[in-house]
């Protein structure tokens, strides 16, 4: 099968074209890859378009849709989340989520426990645990750096721009997988898109809740 | 030719909007469809629009939206012939989420994508009403996010801003002073209601920027909103009753004055005979019944759409769509970027 993989989820604006089949590893026809944390509503169509055209396939050949569904700075995660929602109606098709870091961790399999870690900017950072078979254990948090060396499981490596970023709080060697790959995020779905299954909602993990201030009272303009 | 059905979608503050317009060969518009889901009650308790609240809305709203709107018009989507959206002003997350969604039903459909102006739309949705508007006319916008004065030479053509607020919008200061008297959010509505208890003449409230030497066209309604402020504490103090009716009906004669013969004066001044109010300000009695007073003596046609047409919504993303369609506009590439401070004689970004 023909699966669309979104993510927005990171500084990456991620768009690939994955074949999906009951007997092989996921395979990459075609990628388009943008790190540019402002640019996610410019690039997001043209680069799933891009990547179509380059695998030699249209929108309409599409069996499925993948979207990585964060955590991750707001605006961005939205911007991804949107597209695959409106691109599974109008060609209605499926659109499954997926748990962004679970998608890096794939990525990162390094066969021993891991820490995902992205950055949630505001000095922070996303992050989930993951066991040596690679299932995800605990998170995904949000957390400053320093605060979650604390409630940490046992782990080995991290992997994620966030790990690289706070590399001397962490104290973890740094593996390479710093954005979910178009292949990971297909993967991580795999089980379900194979079976047909009904998708799970199209929900962003934000983590955080608004910034927003109830007033109190109202101000004097004059001196009482 | 035949009929072409234009898709409108809307997302710069707390509305989200799909509109279906069907554009005749003639030109003729027909609203198929004008579906709206607003945020406004997630807003109330906090006073004001929060954008991360609006634009968590609208992903939400987003796709529910646009399936009630197709059903509405009894089309398919495969039908649509180009697709208009919101690409500014407004807020930039919010924008965001209705552009990305355009361009995902651009891509998805193959159709041609217009991001085209927001304030441009308010004028558009006048013309679902009344028909085509004269070659030149004014429009008065207000609402909470706008207050401007706009030249409309060709919705397709020529916007000019001659003048806006040098502060608070309208419809902000409406917020403020039913915060100030202890109405609810939005305040446009509640002070409405009570002014019309009340006696407009019965405090003298600033008329601001109405001086000899001040700018003709611009307006101010922060002095107007301190003013009742200072009036209602200086009772408080002195342990008066402070007369509600009396307030909310001075403070919006104050803002109706203002409003409409500064419009009236532009209108004159640059010798057209109409004039268009719109925005969600437009829906206020007071506004509507002094401009109406005022350019019947004038001898200027005055053209209020209908409230739901006047608030945010996607239907007159989707006229202002079909104007651009009807004039042979060149669509937007979908590489499309939000702006947010977007100018108003911007009608259409490429
Ligand atoms: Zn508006």
């Amino acid at each position: 099968m023909l699966v669309l993989a979104l993510d927005t989820a990171t500084p990456a604006v991620t768009a690939g074209v994955v074949e999906l089949t009951p007997d092989s590893l996921p395979r990459l026809l075609a990628e388009r890859v943008t790190v540019n944390s402002k640019a996610h509503g410019e690039l997001l169509t043209p680069h799933l378009q891009a990547a179509l055209a380059e695998a030699g396939h249209t929108l309409a050949d599409l069996d499925a849709i993948v979207c990585g569904s964060g955590p991750g700075p707001f605006t961005g995660l939205r911007v991804g989340l949107v597209t695959a929602a409106a691109l599974g109606q109008a060609l209605n098709r499926p659109v499954y989520p997926v748990p962004t870091p679970d998608a890096i961790a794939l990525d990162a399999a390094t066969g021993r426990p891991l820490l995902v870690a992205t950055d949630a900017r505001r000095k922070e950072v996303y992050w989930a645990a993951y066991d040596a078979a690679g299932r995800r254990t605990d998170g995904p948090h949000v957390d400053r750096p320093a605060d979650l060396v604390g409630k940490l499981p046992a782990v080995s490596d991290a992997a994620g721009e966030g790990a690289e970023i706070y590399a001397d709080v962490l104290n973890l060697p740094v593996v390479q997988a710093r954005y979910p790959s178009p292949v990971s995020l297909v993967a991580v779905a795999a089980e379900e898109l194979l079976a047909g299954a009904r998708p799970a909602a199209l929900t962003p993990l934000y983590l955080r809740r608004p910034d927003a201030v109830e007033p109190v009272g109202r101000k004097r303009v004059t001196k009482a | 030719m035949t009929d072409r059905l234009i898709l409108g979608i809307e997302s710069s503050c707390d509305e989200t909007g799909v509109g279906i317009v069907r554009l005749g060969p003639d030109g003729s518009m027909e609203l198929l469809a004008d579906e709206v889901a607003s945020s406004v009650e997630e807003h109330a308790r906090f006073g004001g629009v929060v954008p991360e609240v609006a634009s968590r809305a609208h992903l939400e709203a987003m796709v529910p939206t646009m399936r009630r709107a197709v059903e509405q018009a009894g089309i398919q989507l495969r039908d649509v012939h180009s697709i208009a959206v919101t690409a500014g002003p407004g807020l930039a997350g919010a924008l965001l989420v209705g552009v990305s969604a355009a361009k995902a039903y651009a891509a998805a459909l193959d159709k041609p994508l217009y991001g085209v102006n927001h304030l441009a739309g308010h004028v558009a949705a006048d013309t679902l009403q009344h028909g085509p508007l004269p070659k030149r006319c004014l429009a008065l916008l207000v609402s909470g996010g706008h207050s401007q004065l706009l030249l409309v030479e060709g919705l397709a053509e020529r916007i000019t801003e001659i003048g806006s607020t040098v502060d608070d919008a309208a419809g902000e200061a409406y917020d403020k002073v039913a915060r100030l008297l202890d109405l609810p959010y939005p305040g446009g509505p509640p002070i409405d209601k009570l002014a019309k208890q009340g006696n407009g003449c019965a405090i003298a409230f600033p008329r601001g920027l109405t001086g000899p030497r001040d700018s003709k066209y611009d307006f101010s309604f922060s002095g107007l909103k301190t003013s009742v402020a200072r009036w209602v504490e200086k009772q408080e103090r002195a342990g008066e009753e402070i007369p509600l009716a009396d307030v909310a009906a001075s403070f919006q004669e104050a803002v109706a004055d203002v409003l409409t013969a500064k419009a009236i004066r532009a209108c004159k001044d640059f010798g057209v005979d109409t004039l268009v109010i719109s925005g969600g300000v437009a829906a206020n009695s007071r506004l509507s019944g002094l401009a109406a007073e005022r350019c019947a003596e004038a001898g200027i046609e005055l053209r209020v759409p209908k409230p739901r047409l006047c608030t945010d919504n996607g239907a007159m993303i989707a006229a202002l769509g079909a104007h651009l369609v009807a004039a042979g506009a060149k669509p937007s590439s979908l590489d499309l970027s939000t702006t947010p401070g977007l100018p108003v004689g911007t009608i259409q970004i490429h």
